[in-house]
């Protein structure tokens, strides 16, 4: 149902906060973390996952798979 | 220091030989016969024929005015940490205590931290005119914390100068906004107008929501920064562009974009060397791309410097810096310094201080054109470096083991040019010489004829003197361009006499590392 950040390799720079469409982005202890709840995987808004393509460290902004992918509203 | 001693042996690494550069360079179409008639900002030293509003703009920018650069300072903060690019001599993951490389700052400022942290230094540094956000990612984009900074900042202290610096992705989009605040000064990095070369220097840029990547990537970027550049000029913005000179990728390319931003109204030209150190983590460092040595930046420095002003006298400083261009005391205004100062914005100080500049510039230019006019009589076709040791004021006022840098002068019966500065490490530690000893200093200013300082010890005095350079003190507390000229016609003197003899000398290495004071 969402991407999640890999804490470790996030530099903190908030690019994937300023470019999330559903605002599900939040700084937490140094890094930012997505809110499962509010991630939508930018399907609907655009073409590509906003953070994933953004993001300055490749494979940081990756696909939870502790969730379900992200459905579409039929 | 290993990097150091590679990069010296000039040639050894793939490069072609400096004589054959500086004909490629000179044939580039952009060349000149130097910057002796040009004024205001990188070589020459006053007014000279800029329109009186222009010069307003930049006489008290220490980025602007090469000359303004002895007496005033500026400040970075960093309330701009995303980018929109990815470069390949920038490594965003990385930063510690010690990091010393632009781009890369320790601590992160929202747009009311910052505002109070400029107004608490403004307060302090009466030389501080001028406020740049340049990252540490780009400021154009983080636009709302950038220009709520500015606006809080102008609302406080209108006197402040406001630039910013971005890699002009976004610029277009923003120009209005940069007007409307006032920002009068934008520096915009352009390595290249050929997407080919922009290939190997951005792996990709985010714009319009996606990903480009390669030559799509560079062509995009290329086109917005030209376009950005324009809109600015068209409005009366100043316009300083960087660029980094990556041998074996755009060296020779940079007087190709020199050409295409002069002609689209750039004032400035800021061509500045890659700092590629392996440890930095950047793909041009782990891919082991040298940087250019001191000789190799001059040489294009040179071929550029048309009708257009260069800048020299960068430091290429972190996007946090606080002080004069070769200082940083962003250490005495850290988030919680600032939080417990009680800060009141003292106007008429600054002011005071600014009618003290006036007057001791005034007295440069007189004591320097009073010099200059005692070569009228010389003829020699001898040019020499001088290096100098100052910490500002532009007088020879610092001690050689307490410098972390040096100026270097080009001085000739034509007078007296500043052409940039040479980083090095301490060599003096409380007292005593320091662990890595004189020899990358030696390295770093190779290139020299002399050292004028403030005072010297007999140690030093004598290792300059082994590798060909003279150390004098006898102008300690002297103006400067004054002192290298006087020392110039002593030279001359000796020459002539016999005394000594003429040596035209070989290249100095560029130290790795933004400045910073540690």
């Amino acid at each position: 149902m969402a991407y999640r950040i890999v804490a470790s390799q996030c530099t903190s720079c908030s690019a994937c906060s300023i470019e999330c469409p559903n605002a599900a982005i939040f700084e937490k202890g140094g890094s930012f973390a997505i809110d499962a709840s509010k991630c939508t995987e930018c399907i609907g808004h655009y073409d590509v996952p906003q953070c994933v393509a953004v993001c300055p460290v490749d494979h940081t902004c990756i696909i939870d798979s502790a969730v379900p992918r992200y459905q579409a509203p039929a | 220091m290993q990097k150091l001693a590679q990069l010296l042996e000039f040639g050894a690494s793939g490069s072609a030989p400096l004589s054959e550069l500086r004909k490629q360079l000179g044939s580039g179409g952009c060349s000149s016969q130097g910057g002796a008639g040009k004024s205001g900002c990188g070589s020459a030293a006053g007014q000279g024929d800029l329109p009186p509003e222009i010069w307003e703009k930049v006489k008290n920018h220490p980025c602007y005015s090469e000359q303004a650069h002895h007496h005033f300072a500026r400040m970075h903060v960093a309330v701009a940490p995303a980018c929109n690019i990815q470069c390949n001599y920038c490594n965003r993951k990385y930063d510690c205590a010690n990091e010393s490389r632009p781009g890369v700052v320790s601590e992160k400022l929202t747009p009311e931290q910052a505002a109070k942290k400029v107004i608490a230094v403004a307060s302090r540094v009466p030389q501080m005119t001028v406020l740049g956000i340049a990252g540490p990612g780009d400021p154009l984009a983080n636009p709302d914390k950038t220009f709520k900074t500015f606006e809080l900042v102008s609302a406080a202290a209108p006197d402040i100068k406001l630039c910013l610096s971005t890699n002009g992705l976004t610029l277009p989009d923003h120009i209005d906004r940069i007007a409307a605040l006032k920002v009068d000064h934008v520096t915009i990095t352009i390595n290249m107008i050929d997407p080919e070369i922009g290939a190997k220097i951005y792996p990709w840029i985010f714009y319009n929501h996606r990903r480009y990547q390669g030559v799509e990537a560079a062509k995009i970027l290329s086109e917005r920064q030209l376009l950005g550049l324009e809109m600015l000029t068209a409005r009366g913005i100043l316009v300083k562009v960087n660029s980094v000179m990556i041998p074996g990728i755009n060296d020779q390319h940079l007087v190709e974009v020199n050409k295409a931003v002069k002609a689209r109204g750039a004032f400035l030209h800021n061509i500045m060397p890659l700092i590629s150190a392996p440890e930095h983590g950047t793909a041009f460092g782990l891919a082991g791309q040298r940087g250019p040595t001191a000789q190799e930046l001059k040489v294009l420095q040179d071929a550029c410097e048309g009708e257009m002003n260069m800048m020299r006298h960068c430091r290429q400083c972190r996007a946090d810096a606080v002080g004069l261009l070769g200082e940083d005391r962003s250490d005495e205004f850290t988030n919680a310094k600032v939080e417990e100062m009680e800060v009141s914005y003292d106007l008429a100080a600054r002011q005071a201080y600014l009618a003290k500049v006036e007057a001791e510039r005034d007295a440069i230019a007189e004591a320097k054109k009073a010099e200059l006019k005692t070569l009228d009589d010389e003829a020699s076709g001898i040019a020499i470096q001088v290096a100098v040791a100052t910490k500002g004021g532009g007088r020879i006022n610092e001690h050689f083991g307490h410098a972390h840098e040096f100026q270097i002068y080009e001085v000739s019966t034509a007078g007296a040019k500043f052409i940039g500065h040479r980083r090095v490490d301490l060599y003096c530690e409380g007292g005593y010489a320091s662990a890595t000893g004189i020899e990358p200093i030696l390295k770093a200013l190779n290139d020299c004829t002399a050292v004028l300082v403030a005072k010297i010890g007999i140690c030093p005095k004598d290792s300059l003197m082994g590798a060909g350079i003279e150390a004098v003190e006898s102008y300690a507390f002297e103006f400067i361009e004054t002192s290298v000229i006087a020392y110039f016609k002593d030279y001359l003197r000796r020459v002539g006499q016999s005394e000594i003899r003429h040596v035209v000398r070989g290249d100095a290495a560029i130290r790795q590392g933004a400045f910073t004071e540690a």
